[in-house]
């Protein structure tokens, strides 16, 4: 056999002019390109801290102890607290996800798992992504009409249901997109071990998927957490404490809303200082699934 | 120990594709069996018919009767039964990314529901070394993700955590073709080793693998075996036309 020789392309002169123009062009580019990536970023991070830093300017001043260990005090009475609201808030945004999550989870499974091309999962998916087009306040009237009627009164798990029938979409789709990115050749390196289908989609594409799951269902959470809507019909609010699930209960979103639309100056600062609360409460919870979530990976782990 | 295969009649079908044509063959137990041809012309697919994986992919159909013994494996058992008892290598090594190294290899214990310590370390610790893998991982074995590893050693890993299940037969999909010629030799050491201890089924597109590991091997062609033979008479004196022209390289 005969080697053909290669064509070469003449030897580039990188001191010619054009060529220097060239590097220019590029690197003027480069730097513009970086310049806007950076404008962008800090266009998306300016709102939070604008909220974040005028919460804190309104509603630090108004923050004590007796804010977190005392009820709301009677109109005309200075002082008082938020302690029943944000109780009330955890066990509503409890009760939701412990519905929302697994409910959403095993949703996401099917249709990524098992249901792929179905009826049943087009079905699905369908009715996930009109329920997440639902206004909040719509979702709050048709839990007040299946449960609340039902029950003949306000409680909190009326506020749970509509709170965690808002989560279920959210989930259910962050699941099946999570799913869809963990390679099909690593479901078959299960099942070619012997482990049957149901074990290989918990123990390998769930828990390979896993990462992103967590962040979707903190997306739910988070997003719900700060809902005043599908409460007021539900959950009612409260000026006491409350502990028991069929009773109405307290939440910040609505406790903040009552003090806001009030007339009293005390009660609108107290309502900045309820808004400062809950958005570090959700931006605390959030980070700590995170750190829980983020303990043993391991080294290299992909 | 190894067992025999005996594949009489095998069709199969990706969707209206008719990828395998009435193939018949016998593979001898602890033997290793290459299985050479062009892409796209049926190996793959008759591999993943010898442990029911072909019936994963919902549009995939496959008739006939494969024998592993006498245990007629689409009749007598569970596919999941099937793939505990036949080992199976993939082209790509696929270790399971958020499984320690000690995981990867357990895995086919552990997920299906063994738990006694003992016995798990055992089998990891004898599996790593049949695997050639051992001294390179035994201080990371917990420590380090399956993925962090290099592609070759991930590959021995996945041989590894196959044999730690205790096959009777070991299908290997091109096991090398991933890798670097170092890791490549270090597979075919192996294969030559463990040929002794389990019946060996590998795909290769290399033809000198083929002839240095496989003590027989099949030509395949548009879903049809061609010729199966030892390798030797493969490899010097084909009685078919086609099977001359492929390992000269006039075609493939």
């Amino acid at each position: 056999m005969s080697y053909q020789p290669i064509h070469q392309p003449p030897p580039m002169d990188f001191r010619s002019k054009s060529m220097r123009l060239n590097t220019l062009r590029r690197s003027v580019m480069n730097h513009l390109i970086t310049a806007l990536s950076i404008l962008a970023t800090l266009l998306v991070i300016a709102p939070l801290v604008a909220i974040l830093a005028y919460l804190i300017y309104k509603g630090a001043s108004s923050l004590n102890l007796a804010f977190f260990t005392h009820i709301p005090a009677p109109v005309g009475e200075p002082g008082g607290g938020m302690a029943n609201s944000i109780v009330g808030s955890g066990i509503i945004l409890g009760l939701s996800s412990l519905m929302g999550v697994p409910i959403g989870i095993a949703a996401g499974v099917y249709l990524a798992e098992f249901g792929r091309g179905t009826l049943l999962a087009n079905a699905v998916r369908f009715t996930a992504d009109v329920l997440n087009g639902v206004p909040s306040i719509v979702m709050g009237i048709a839990i007040y009409s299946l449960v609340v009627m039902q029950q003949k009164h306000f409680s909190a798990l009326a506020g749970g249901v509509a709170l965690a029938i808002m989560m279920v979409p959210t989930i259910t789709r962050t699941t099946e997109e999570m799913l869809a990115t963990v390679p099909h050749a690593i479901r078959e390196a299960a099942l070619g071990l012997g482990v049957p289908k149901w074990r290989t989609a918990i123990s390998v594409s769930l828990r390979t998927a896993s990462p992103g799951i967590i962040t979707g269902c903190m997306l739910a959470f988070a997003r719900v957490a700060g809902e005043t809507a599908p409460l007021l019909f539900t959950a009612f609010g409260n000026q006491f404490w409350s502990f028991k699930l069929n009773e109405p209960i307290a939440a910040l979103p609505l406790q903040i809303f009552v003090y806001a639309i009030s007339p009293y100056d005390e009660w609108h600062r107290l309502a900045w200082a309820g808004a400062l609360v809950l958005i570090v409460l959700i931006m605390v919870s959030v980070t700590l699934v995170r750190i829980v979530a983020n303990r043993g990976v391991l080294k290299g782990a992909s | 120990m190894g067992v025999g295969i005996q594949v009489e009649n095998l069709n199969a079908w990706y969707g209206s594709t008719h990828t395998l044509q009435d193939i018949n063959l016998h593979i001898p137990a602890n033997h290793a069996t290459a299985l050479i041809g062009p892409s796209g012309c049926g190996k793959s697919t008759f591999v993943r018919c010898l442990n029911r994986m072909h019936e994963t992919n919902p549009i995939a159909r496959a008739t006939g009767v494969i024998k592993m013994g006498d245990l007629d494996i689409y009749k007598d058992a569970s596919p999941v039964e099937i793939r505990r008892r036949v080992g199976m290598v993939f082209q790509r090594p696929n270790p399971f990314p958020t499984m320690s190294i000690y995981d990867n290899v357990a895995s086919g214990l552990k997920l299906n529901g063994f738990r006694n310590r003992r016995i798990l370390d055992e089998t990891v610790e004898r599996s790593l070394k049949q695997a050639a893998l051992w001294e390179e991982v035994k201080d990371d074995l917990k420590k380090k993700s399956g993925a962090s590893l290099s592609g070759g050693q991930q590959q021995r890993m996945c041989i590894a955590r196959a044999l730690a299940v205790d096959p009777e037969v070991l299908l290997m999909d091109e096991p090398a073709s991933a890798l670097d010629p170092v890791s490549t030799s270090k597979i075919e050491d192996l294969i030559f080793q463990l040929k002794s201890q389990y019946t060996i089924v590998i795909v290769t597109h290399n033809m000198q693998q083929a002839a240095r590991v496989a003590e027989n091997t099949g030509f395949f062609l548009n879903g049809k075996m061609v010729e199966f033979d030892s390798t030797h008479k493969i490899f010097t004196n084909p009685s078919d036309k086609r099977t001359e022209d492929y390992i000269t390289g006039r075609f493939g």
